[in-house]
């Protein structure tokens, strides 16, 4: 084993030595990600609403916002939160500084918040919109009202379809939380670039990063997975003239 | 004809541009920070200027060749050198034993010892003691990394990723001090409108564990032809003035310190 380690280019003992710094950081990125990605998909919801029912007010409104988020990058917004909104005496000197937007943690939040809501939000309106006639049309039949629609057919059926696109969006989330670590945050990648900072070993702190990066994805992919076999299986497609579970066990 | 010279000099300067890199006359490429001032910084219309930039340009002079400025973030700066980026770095980067088991300094050219900077009136001391519990800025991969986390181990060590975001975060409140080489916080910051409410805070720092001996010229491993061709340029504008020239440009006495790097 000590002979084979040595064949490794990296100094596995030092990865091991702060395994610790690693561990929190998995945390950093995990609590900032999945808090982010919560508090954004619960805006989106009225917001994916107002824009499907074409709300006269908000839907303008929402769609502005959704532009500036989705047509800006990540990084961009981060900075103008964390080092942009600094300059302004005003909101230096208002509660929301000290214990708001003086912190880089938070900074992060609200920009990793805004950010998810905004693509949340366009993702959930087009499941919205894409509710086959037919659902809506028994519910108007059965004499459900618009809002008791909404909520016991259009939504459930709707986020049930959203589930593998939103797969997606939290794997992006996740991949672009690493703008954490431009704001001192000691998130995973944060972690990795101290140690390239203290012992100048760039793939040694990268490389671990990057694997716990694909191990959070793995566990997110396989989590999806089971969702989509438990929430969509009334719409897996059956082959032409198959009928379900009666295939003959094969003769032994 | 004079088409023809033309023709041929444009052409022999593009065969120049795209010679393999390897031949021995081509450019020294050099890295530099550029977000660094006054050693190294980017100026309105985009030309790097500083006292980093000047000694590059000084020691390629003395050696009779060409060069070629590459600007690199600094915590990338040795990964990009040991990739073939760029061949010296020119940055203010410190002789240290951490570093040299990854690359090869050539003789130091400048050494100025570290210090503290907090608000004015600020109600803690400089000491370990006074800053545990607190929130130190300091520039990520820098020496200053390693000292601040060997000397103050019970305080909250924030790392950035220039030394121009660690003043703009104390200035902001978000740390309560700063920990970086003394002439970059008083011209970079200090002396600046944006530090005027802030002075050093203790002593001098000198630690020769982190800090080393001295600010040198990084070149990779094995390339002691390269390394030993940059100290002797260094002794030489070091005698021929061109060095004190370009120091009274930026500072009010010599930077170059005591003694040479001992071996």
């Amino acid at each position: 084993m000590e002979t084979l380690l040595s064949y490794i280019p990296l100094d596995i003992a030092l990865i091991v030595d702060n395994f610790d710094r690693f561990m929190y950081g998995v945390w950093v990125t995990l609590n900032l990600t999945f808090l982010a990605l919560l508090l954004g998909g619960l805006l989106a919801i009225p917001m994916a609403i107002a824009r499907a029912s074409k709300h006269p007010v908000f839907n303008p409104l929402i769609q502005i916002y959704t532009y500036v988020f989705r047509g800006t990058p990540l990084l961009v917004q981060t900075y103008l939160i964390y080092y942009g909104v600094g300059q302004f005496d005003v909101i230096r000197n208002s509660w929301l500084w000290d214990p708001v937007l003086s912190s880089a943690w938070w900074c992060a939040l609200i920009a990793f918040t805004l950010n998810t809501a905004a693509y949340t939000t366009e993702l959930l309106r087009g499941a919205i919109a894409d509710t086959p006639t037919g659902e809506v049309e028994a519910a108007i039949a059965t004499g459900h009202s618009y809002r008791s629609r909404m909520r016991r057919i259009i939504l459930p059926s709707a986020f049930r379809r959203a589930i593998p696109a939103y797969s997606n969006e939290v794997i992006f989330m996740l991949h672009g939380s690493v703008i954490a670590s431009t704001i001192t945050l000691q998130d995973i990648l944060g972690v990795g670039r101290w140690l390239n900072g203290r012992y100048y070993l760039a793939y040694e702190g990268f490389i671990t990063a990057a694997v716990l990066y694909f191990l959070i994805v793995l566990c997110i992919t396989w989590a999806f997975r089971w969702f989509e076999r438990r929430y969509l299986r009334h719409l897996i497609r059956r082959s032409e003239g198959e009928t379900p579970d009666i295939t003959p066990a094969p003769v032994a | 004809m004079i088409r023809r010279t033309v023709l041929t000099t444009a052409l022999t300067a593009a065969l120049a541009a795209i010679a393999i890199p390897a031949a021995a006359q081509d450019a020294l490429r050099i890295g530099v920070e550029g977000a660094y001032p006054p050693f190294s910084s980017t100026s309105s219309d985009g030309t790097l200027v500083g006292f980093d930039i000047d000694i590059a340009k000084a020691l390629c002079a003395e050696m009779q060749r060409e060069c070629e400025l590459v600007q690199q973030e600094w915590d990338g700066m040795i990964p990009a050198l040991k990739a073939q980026k760029f061949d010296a770095i020119v940055a203010s980067m410190s002789i240290t034993e951490e570093r040299k088991r990854q690359i090869d300094f050539s003789d130091k050219y400048y050494q100025t010892p570290a210090r503290v900077v907090a608000p004015k009136g600020a109600d803690f001391e400089g000491t370990p003691e006074g800053l545990a519990g607190k929130r130190i800025g300091v520039q990520r991969g820098a020496t200053h990394q390693c000292y601040a986390e060997k000397m103050f181990p019970d305080a909250e060590i924030v790392l950035y990723g220039s030394q121009d975001e660690v003043f703009r975060d104390l200035a902001l409140g978000r740390v309560d001090a700063q920990l970086s080489d003394s002439l970059i916080a008083k011209e970079g910051f200090l002396d600046t409108d944006a530090g005027a409410d802030y002075e050093f805070l203790g002593g001098d720092h000198l630690d020769i564990e982190c800090y080393g001996e001295g600010v040198g010229i990084a070149v990779r491993k094995g390339e002691e032809e390269l390394r030993d061709a940059l100290s002797a340029a260094i002794l030489a504008i070091r005698e021929d003035g061109t060095y004190a020239e370009i120091n009274d440009k930026y500072f009010e006495f010599d930077i170059y310190g005591g003694r040479p790097a001992a071996e």
